[in-house]
């Protein structure tokens, strides 16, 4: 039986990994070697690689980096952040990513969803949703790392969710930006909705502060993966732990320490 | 004792091979990313990376004139996630005629909301049978799939996985050998199955 996945999820600026409240006054928290090396180690399913600045500004990334995880890396991670055509995804697989995801560049051009999974397969494709409620629904956000240019993007999130999968997305992050940071629990109404719609693989974003907040997003939202990243960065949930945890309230997860080889 | 030369891994199009090679790298092999049928059929070992779409790789290993020298090699093959479809019979992937050096057709899971397609994620192996290419691996260990289209579980099937149904997770026939997941990044667990395939004996040591 497939798994449920812990992800997470290191947001990357200047070659540093760093934390924001609600995406602002970001914290640095360490290096992207190190810190994917020590995930690895505690059992992480894959890791995501966030460039929180390349796509609201604009500017070609210096993605050497990606090919240093590679190497360190014997298990899965997805590169986000600054992906804006077929050209710059190439890049980031050969240099070792298993997946890229892309956001607001799907919302300006929804066919470069097309191109990249008829290009790559559907399986490399992972679309990254902001979401928050408004107007009695929810609405996609676009351009959300940079407090300045964030705006709505003028869609339903359940649309958007639809359209994606209709175009070729693998996969669908959804970020949710009401609890964001603030580690108050996933947003389980709006997760659980997402998945009446979505049949690809969809991980929950935003709001883990306690193990019980994992438990209930599988449960409740039945989504096929949790990413966190600040209870992580911080210490506050080691994923070993976090990960007995869950597979002792029956939660489907693979459990490392045990039942790895040396 | 000689060194032995680089592992070739087949070009069969599609990017990213770049954690395969790192993999083969951590266990001190080199390898080399070939169309050459003088390479290929020199290696220790051959790897078929699988990535894309079956039709559109058969059709690259037509244009290579690969089709043919593949089934008539005689050292360890070992073809990997869309590389071990490429061994078998067919896919419904766009009706793709592969090499049929196994028999075999990949079939699409069927998707539903409780089983999104594609499969992405770590999957436990149930073990079928003993091999060399199975040493010090359990029943229950998980290892890393992505993919949409799966082998039925037939006489060669060496492990099954389970995703609405056992499919063939690992097979092997002779010296060809293929896993549907992807070793290079199933942790330690697919690192030891890489090891346990490139210490499989090959004439051409």
């Amino acid at each position: 039986m497939l798994t449920r996945r812990i992800i997470p999820c290191l947001d990357v600026r200047d070659g540093r990994v760093v934390k924001g409240v609600q995406f602002r006054n970001h914290e640095d928290v360490g290096g992207i070697l190190e810190l994917a090396r020590r995930y690895r180690e505690r059992g992480a399913d894959e890791l995501v690689f966030y460039d929180i600045t390349a796509s609201p500004e604009g500017r070609q990334v210096d993605r050497s980096w990606v090919n240093r995880v590679a190497e360190v890396l014997d298990i899965p991670f997805c590169v986000a952040g600054g992906i804006r055509s077929v050209a710059d995804a190439e890049e980031v697989l050969n240099l070792g990513a298993d997946k890229i995801s892309i956001n607001s560049p799907a919302l300006a051009d929804p066919d470069l969803i097309n191109r990249l999974s008829r290009r790559f397969g559907a399986q490399c494709v992972v679309i990254g949703i902001d979401s928050m409620a408004g107007d009695g629904d929810w609405q996609v956000y676009q351009y959300t790392g940079d407090p300045d240019r964030s705006q709505a993007a003028q869609r339903r999130t359940l649309d958007w969710v639809r359209e994606v999968q209709a175009r070729g997305a693998g996969e669908i992050v959804l970020n949710c930006m009401n609890s964001d940071g603030v580690r108050q629990g996933y947003d389980i109404e709006q997760l659980a909705r997402v998945r009446d719609v979505c049949q690809v693989p969809l991980i929950a974003s935003g709001g883990a502060g306690s193990e019980a907040h994992f438990l209930d997003v599988f449960e409740q939202a039945h989504v096929d993966g949790a990413l966190a990243a600040s209870v992580f960065h911080k210490g506050l949930i080691d994923i070993i732990e976090l990960k007995r945890w869950l597979g002792a309230r029956g939660v489907h997860i693979r459990q490392v320490g045990g039942t790895e080889h040396g | 004792m000689t060194t032995p030369g680089p592992v070739a891994l087949v070009d069969s199009g599609g990017a990213n091979i770049a954690s395969l090679k790192f993999a083969l790298a951590r266990l001190g092999r080199e390898s080399v990313f070939t169309q050459d049928p003088a390479v290929i059929r020199s290696a220790s070992h051959v790897i078929i990376p699988g990535v894309g779409a079956a039709a559109n790789a058969m059709e690259r290993l037509h244009a290579a004139e690969l089709d043919g020298l593949v089934p008539g090699l005689t050292q360890p093959v070992l073809g990997i996630c869309l590389g071990m479809q490429l061994l078998c019979a067919g896919s419904d992937e766009d009706d793709a005629r592969c090499l049929g050096i196994l028999p075999g057709q990949a079939r699409r899971f069927t998707q539903t909301a409780e089983l999104p397609v594609p499969q992405m994620g770590w999957n436990s192996l149930a073990i079928r049978q003993a091999h060399p290419l199975l040493e010090g691996i359990d029943s229950g260990e998980y290892v890393y799939f992505v993919h949409s289209y799966a082998l039925p579980v037939g006489s060669d099937t060496l492990a099954t996985a389970d995703y609405g149904g056992d499919f063939s997770a690992i097979i092997a026939r002779d010296n060809f050998h293929g896993m549907q997941f992807h070793p290079e990044r199933s942790g330690a667990v697919g690192e030891r199955l890489l090891r346990n395939f490139l210490t499989l004996e090959s004439p051409c040591n």
